[in-house]
């Protein structure tokens, strides 16, 4: 395929530059499996190059030479390096089209948006793919520090003398694989046992959890069975839905679940298998673009990428919520932004866990909070139930942990889009997607209702 | 790499062969011989479109009516200038059979016939020839409709009382206009009895002019192009009904080319496999920006033929209700308008009527033709329809009938009338409506019929074998063309002459 000249001389080189705005026009996922389902024997390769293909069909950009596609996974085996990039390579685009690895946990998403927004509206690119992947299922295993160092003093013996040397050193202990940490490594608990102490100090009750699920399973059938996800998603490997959903489930039967995380708290334990996400393989994209670029192709502006923040917390020694970085980026960007967070007709907040989301609207509730914590005055106030999460979130579809971000991007602009069209005004929505190290990432998205 | 425009196979995506075993062995050497001296079918692979070899496999030979082996320049009107026609094309035109060896096409015009004693010297005079007629040859007959009777499930014709030439040559006589259309239904009947006695993948097939179009309109010559070429080398035995004198003058000095659907936005339904997706790729090589359309769950294989045809799929159910409205809206907002639609998504629930449940005969209804005439209603309503082509697939059970597929059948009789009614309302907007109906295909849905009976139901026909999607592509390709532009409310019938239901 002959490729357009990559040189585009400039009008005026001296002309001062100014921001440009970066647009979501289109948004691609696989459907979400539970771990060990049908991906279990795919590649994070493999399932981003799915989610890319997927997009460029949707958008019919098979060919073109995009500015960049960011993506990157939380679980990545060494080989996978330059995963990005070989899936682009792999994939219907220009083999021109660079590739970036990004990882920020399960805020990967959320960086890669941010990151080639930005490019975009630096004037750097035109246009480009942010998108994530993971697969618990395939994930990488390492081998034991101990037989690690054998290895790499056998790479280096010489002489069969040598070699033996080294295999001698070798313990039975040392041959069990070591799968990917799940455990905080300065604190050693894991992600669940963290936020079950948070759930814990903020008195989270195990009925306003299951609500949450109950609630994000119910939105997220509806979304599917109204044709939400018709464009937003392409079938893979022969699943064509979402297969952690449980669109019957209710507060009741998950009442029933077991408590899994918080057992050795003296408060009763409420985090279940049903207010927890799953491990989720699957991957998802978004193409961004100018104006003018959405334009000369035809495609939609969807929303705006207005504005982004991340936040961390010092959940090691500061006695901070390792998940609540979000109730601090947040107020931030609304503050930069001059808004009030009743201002926001649309809120995403990604479900980790049903608590994750009530810790955060708890915190903002809270004077104290709010006053001690984030230096405002006023609480940052109630946000009216009715906007959080409207098209189902990662309880009912699963957390794939790079790929959340870009799924929730896309969801989020197809419905801020509608809406506005629906209203005839500019419409709102924050996203905020907590990660693995006490960090947040949040974004503020904006819809108009002329094309 | 992007392949070269006419390279065939990279474009179809595969080499346009079966995966019929029987049709591999005895089409050609040992296995030939014994099939025949067997008594065996003995099918041979048929002639398909190729840019590179001459549309015809030998010189054309053009006769007139009534005239038999005298048949000289100036005593055939119609038959002179069909004859000048096809000698622009490039052809080796001859007027006489004498001395012939080989014979690539032959033309019968008849339009002239008055009664049907006149067809005894042409036909006599094609029988003679139809030993040299090459493989993959071609008999072509030119007449005018008989009123009152529906050719190959067309829409009814202007009546011989309409058209003022009919007096003329009536000499007003009311009964001369009786013989005149038994003689002008007696080509029907002897056209497709022809087409049972061709061999060697040749085929047989009439094109039949109303009265008050010229027999050298340019959907006559389109239609003629179409069917002289490899493009139609699985319809046997059928008439396309040029109607009006609508279409490209250019047609009058040569052939449309190799892609002459460029620009144009074709939808095609039920494109992620089989049937669909080939007519997306031949629509894609004949120049169309194609809009290829599945559900959503066959996203995956619908995702990778848009990207091969480097266009935006539109993963949709047709039976959505607002399913037309999204169809138009992705249409202008991608190209800013909208030429074409082949509605070919389909299903089948066979069952015997005995055993049939609701949800069966429903399902088929809705996907097969209610769907088609919903979108179709739809985009109508926009302005961005004028100039519509329609078309829709229906099938030989939908016109014989078939055991076991009660509902199918209807579905597909329902497609005939469908575009049988929409073509005076599309005329008035410079559209055509029409359908296809493929006989026995080899796709993964007749691929899941039984052994024995696939092996009967691909024989089951003038040319022994099961056609391939590319041959029901090409006809559909040809029916969005502008020289199907006087073509319009007819079912034509890609079948290879299937023997069930004439
Ligand atoms: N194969 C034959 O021999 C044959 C013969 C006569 C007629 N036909 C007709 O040709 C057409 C294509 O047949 P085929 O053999 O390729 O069938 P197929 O089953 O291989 O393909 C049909 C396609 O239509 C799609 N489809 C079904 N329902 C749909 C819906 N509601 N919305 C959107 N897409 C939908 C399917 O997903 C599939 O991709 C059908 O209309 C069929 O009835 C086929």
């Amino acid at each position: 395929m002959s490729s357009e000249p990559t040189i585009q001389p400039a009008s005026d080189p001296t002309a001062p530059r100014q921001l440009r705005s970066a647009w979501v026009v289109a948004g691609n996922r696989t459907p979400f499996a539970r771990a060990g389902g049908p991906y279990a024997s795919t590649s994070v390769q493999e399932m981003f190059t799915a989610a890319l293909d997927g997009l460029v069909a949707r958008t019919g950009i098979a060919g073109e030479r995009l500015g960049a596609v960011a993506g990157g996974a939380v679980l990545k085996q060494p080989k996978a390096f330059n995963l990005v990039r070989e899936s682009v390579l792999g994939s219907a685009l220009d083999p021109q089209t660079p590739g970036i690895d990004v990882q920020q946990a399960c805020a990967t998403g959320m960086e890669t948006t941010s990151l080639i927004a930005n490019k975009i509206r630096c004037g750097q690119i035109d246009a480009g793919v942010a998108g994530g992947v993971d697969s618990a299922s395939d994930a990488p295993i390492v081998v034991g520090e101990g037989l690690r160092k054998v290895l790499l003093q056998l790479n280096r013996a010489k002489t069969p003398k040598d070699k033996l040397k080294a295999l001698a050193k070798l313990r039975p202990g040392d041959l069990a694989p070591v799968a990917p940490g799940v455990a905080e490594p300065r604190t050693g608990l894991s992600m669940g046992e963290h936020q079950a102490l948070t759930t814990a100090q903020w008195g989270i009750t195990r009925q306003a959890q299951d609500e949450i699920a109950a609630n994000s399973h119910h939105n997220l059938a509806a979304a599917w069975d109204s044709g939400f996800f018709d464009d937003l998603v392409t079938p893979f490997r022969g699943l064509t839905k979402d297969n952690n959903l449980r669109p019957d489930t209710s507060v009741e039967k998950l009442g029933g679940l077991s408590p899994v995380f918080g057992k050795n708290l003296e408060t009763d334990p409420t985090m279940t298998a049903g207010n927890s996400t799953p491990l989720t393989d699957g991957a998802s994209a978004i193409l961004l673009a100018t104006a003018e670029w959405a334009e000369e192709h035809n495609l939609p502006k969807l929303a705006e990428i207005v504005d982004a923040e991340t936040a961390a917390v010092d959940f090691v020694d500061g006695n901070e919520g390792l998940l609540m970085a979000p109730a601090y980026a947040a107020p931030r960007l609304l503050a930069r932004n001059g808004l009030k967070l009743q201002d926001i007709d649309l809120v995403e907040i990604h479900e980790a866990f049903a608590s994750t989301v009530l810790t955060i609207l708890a915190a903002w509730e809270d004077a104290d909070f709010c006053k001690v914590n984030l230096g405002l005055d006023e609480p940052v106030g109630v946000l009216d139930r009715s906007r959080l999460n409207v098209r189902g979130s990662s309880l009912a579809a699963g957390h794939p942990f790079a790929a959340t971000g870009t799924r929730v991007v896309a969801t989020l602009s197809k419905e801020l889009k509608a809406r506005a069209v629906a209203e005839n005004r500019p419409v709102t929505g924050l996203i905020s997607v907590c990660a693995a190290g006490g960090q947040g990432a949040v974004a503020l998205l904006r819809a108009y209702p002329e094309s | 790499m992007s392949p070269s425009p006419f390279d065939l196979t990279s474009l179809l995506g595969y080499a346009p062969a079966t995966d019929d075993a029987y049709l591999s062995v005895v089409s050609q050497g040992p296995g030939r011989k014994i099939a025949t001296s067997l008594g065996l079918p003995a099918p041979v692979a048929l002639r398909r479109h190729d840019p590179d070899t001459p549309a015809v496999p030998g010189p054309v030979l053009v006769l007139g009516a009534g005239s038999g082996t005298t048949t000289t320049p100036g005593s055939d009107p119609d038959a002179d200038a069909l004859a000048q026609h096809l000698l622009t094309r490039g052809f080796e035109v001859h007027r006489h059979g004498d001395g012939l060896r080989r014979v690539g096409a032959v033309v019968l015009c008849l339009t002239g016939l008055t009664e049907l004693g006149g067809l005894s010297a042409p036909a006599l005079e094609l029988g003679g020839l139809l030993r040299s007629l090459a493989p993959g040859g071609r008999v072509i007959t030119i007449s005018r409709p008989a009123d009152g009777v529906a050719a190959g499930g067309a829409a009814s014709l202007p009546t011989a009382a309409d058209d003022p030439a009919a007096g003329t040559a009536a000499g007003g006589a009311p009964f001369d206009v009786v013989d005149r259309n038994a003689a002008r239904q007696g080509v029907v009947g002897f056209l497709r009895s022809v087409a049972q006695e061709m061999r060697g993948g040749a085929t047989a097939n009439g094109i039949l002019v109303a009265d008050g179009v010229a027999a050298t309109a340019p959907s006559v010559l389109g239609g003629l192009d179409f069917l002289l070429s490899g493009r139609s080398a699985f319809v046997d035995g059928q008439f396309l009904v040029v109607g009006s004198d609508a279409g490209p003058e250019g047609l009058a000095t040569a052939p449309q080319g190799e892609t002459p659907l460029d620009q144009r936005v074709v939808v095609v339904t039920g494109a992620a496999r089989g049937i669909g997706e080939q007519i997306a790729r031949l629509l894609h090589a004949q120049g169309a920006r194609v809009v290829p359309v599945d559900v959503p769950a066959a996203g995956q294989p619908l995702s990778e033929l848009a990207n091969q045809l480097g266009t935006a799929s539109l993963p949709l159910d047709v039976t959505a209700p607002d399913a037309g409205t999204r169809i138009l809206e992705h249409c202008k907002t991608r190209y800013g308008r909208i030429d074409g639609i082949v509605h070919n998504a389909g299903i089948t629930r066979d069952k015997m009527l005995a055993n049939m449940d609701e949800s069966r005969f429903a399902s088929v209804l809705a996907v097969n033709t209610e769907a088609p005439l919903r979108i179709t209603r739809q985009l109508l309503a926009d302005p961005a329809a004028d100039g519509l082509r329609v078309v829709g697939l229906a099938s030989t059970s939908g016109i014989a009938g078939n055991r076991g597929q009660t509902n199918y059948a209807a579905s597909k009789a329902g497609i005939v009338g469908m575009v049988a009614a929409l073509a005076p309302v599309l005329a008035e907007r410079g559209g055509t409506a029409n359908a296809v109906a493929p006989g026995f295909i080899e796709t993964e849905m007749t691929a899941k019929i039984p052994m024995a009976r696939r092996q009967v139901a691909r024989r089951l026909n003038s040319l022994q074998q099961g056609g391939l999607p590319l041959d029901v592509a090409e006809a559909i390709a040809f029916l969005l063309s502008d020289a199907a532009a006087g073509i319009s409310g007819q079912t034509l019938r890609v079948c290879g002459q299937n023997l069930v239901g004439a």
